[in-house]
């Protein structure tokens, strides 16, 4: 063509002709779905307390393992993707949206077969979490322990 | 007269014009729910097609479109000499389980979602050297077998973007003949890859507007025509984002093909009720709506010439984790009604 824009100004130019999602809106529905999600979470530990006389700890793993089974049923009814669509990081950044990241996967490659299908790609989408999760704590743990032995800590 | 001609830099025209003597669409349910529903030959309600996985069942649509194609030409099966068609997947096995079984002589083409406009001019390019009387001319996408390669597993959660776009699960094929059809394939003009910096690839409308903009700026300039000589432009899958920056970028140039143009991918959807966002993408998108709803319309005479631009973005997950940008290509095919 004759006239061309550089791509600094074609960049700018989608940028700003390119429709947003509307931030308050997504900051509200993340914030109902993050927090109930929470909220049930925080049912669960104080019932498994009075019921079963759960210790904290003991609750806290409890409130875990059935938040990571009920993300992992959604996701095998395929529900799981429209909560995130209307709630996105409210579903995403609590366990359940981990719990999605890995059984979604699990899901979509069974038929490359258990081990270059599941096994190999289990963790394509939580791996960079765990990674780089252990390696932060080791990090971590790391500057915990010298700054013990110098006896800042 | 030479029977193929060169017209200025990028066209061709071909003075004994080839012919679409057959179209097929074959289509998802999604696509079944949508505008075009009623152009469609056929819709397939299970998105498996009864096969095992989505890459399968991609291919039993390529199947299903090139025996309905074949049977709606009358043409016998060994009187076709090529086949040209491709899809998205690595390796286009979509392609190659799809049509296997036709056991015709095959060029495999890659043009990421232009493909049909690809085949369509080296299909034309063939039968008027008189290389083949009759040529195949084919493609597929499916939405679930594109998500698994270009994005995330189906079950796993994220918001799509509005410009976004929804990969049509499809297949269209055609038959072209030598002299045989109401719609010649009068010339076509074959695009270069467009690239203008942009690396979001949940936004390929952008990606692909510069392809298509060069493509009809060339087009006219080669043909020496001007947009209205067409009833209708018609694009890909630029979608609503797409069709703006395309309308920008060609106003610059002094071109205005805001009266007669049409885009396939938001012809196919209905945003509101579909929640597709910016329209329909994929192989599939453009060619089921030229087997649908654009030979109805040039057969029925409401449109007698027409442009018809596949868009391709050439995306790929290993040069966009290293940070490459996403180019556009787009390949014009010019019809028009005998």
């Amino acid at each position: 063509m004759k006239t061309e824009p550089n791509h600094k100004e074609y960049n700018e130019y989608v940028e700003q002709i390119t429709p947003k999602h509307n931030l308050c809106k997504t900051c509200i529905y993340a914030f109902l779905i993050g927090g109930g999600i929470c909220t049930l979470g925080q049912c669960l530990m104080q019932w498994s307390m009075n019921m079963w006389q759960f210790s904290k700890e003991d609750a806290a793993t409890f409130v875990t393992i059935i938040l990571v089974f009920l993300s992992v049923l959604l996701t095998g009814l395929n529900w799981y993707p429209s909560i995130v669509k209307v709630g996105g990081a409210g579903a995403l950044v609590p366990i359940t949206g981990f719990a999605n990241s890995v059984a979604a996967p699990c899901i979509e490659f069974q038929k490359e077969g258990q081990v270059f299908g599941i096994g190999v790609k289990v963790f394509t989408i939580a791996g960079p979490v765990i990674l780089y999760g252990v390696f932060t704590s080791f990090v971590l743990g790391l500057i915990f322990m010298i700054l013990q032995k110098v006896g800042l800590a | 007269m030479e029977k193929i001609e060169q017209k200025g830099i990028q066209s061709i025209l071909f003075n004994e014009p080839p012919c679409i003597l057959s179209g097929a669409s074959v289509v998802g349910k999604k696509e079944g729910e949508g505008p075009l529903k009623d152009y469609f030959d056929e819709i397939i309600e299970d998105a498996m097609f009864g096969k095992d996985n989505w890459e399968e069942a991609e291919s039993e649509f390529m199947k299903e479109a090139c025996n309905l194609a074949i049977t709606k030409s009358k043409v016998d099966l060994k009187q076709i000499r090529y086949l040209f068609g491709g899809d998205l997947l690595g390796q286009l096995i979509g392609t190659t389980f799809g049509i296997s079984a036709l056991k015709i002589p095959f060029f495999g083409l890659y043009g990421a979602c232009s493909t049909i406009g690809e085949a369509l001019s080296l299909g034309s390019i063939t039968i008027s050297s008189g290389a083949a009387d009759y040529v195949l001319a084919t493609t597929s996408s499916h939405f679930a077998s594109a998500e698994k390669q270009f994005r995330y597993p189906l079950e796993y959660g994220n918001q799509r973007p509005l410009a976004a776009t929804w990969t049509v699960t499809g297949s269209a094929a055609f038959v072209l003949s030598k002299d045989e059809g109401d719609i010649l394939v009068k010339g076509i003009t074959t695009g270069k890859i467009m690239d203008y910096g942009i690396k979001d690839s949940m936004n390929m409308g952008a990606c692909m507007a510069p392809a298509a903009a060069d493509l009809i700026y060339q087009n006219l300039k080669d043909f020496q025509i001007k947009p209205d000589y067409y009833d209708k432009i018609i694009t890909g899958d630029l979608g609503k984002v797409g069709q703006e920056i395309l309308f920008k970028l060609l106003k610059d140039n002094g071109v205005n093909i805001e009266r007669n143009h049409m885009d396939c991918g938001i012809e196919i959807f209905d945003d509101t009720t579909q929640d597709t966002h910016a329209g329909g993408s994929g192989c599939g998108c453009s060619a089921t709506t030229l087997a649908g709803l654009i030979m109805n319309r040039m057969s029925s005479r409401k449109w007698k010439r027409v442009l018809f631009i596949p868009t391709g973005a050439l995306l790929s997950t290993v040069s966009f984790n290293e940070g490459q940008t996403v180019p556009g290509i787009a390949h014009g095919v010019i019809l028009e009604r005998r």
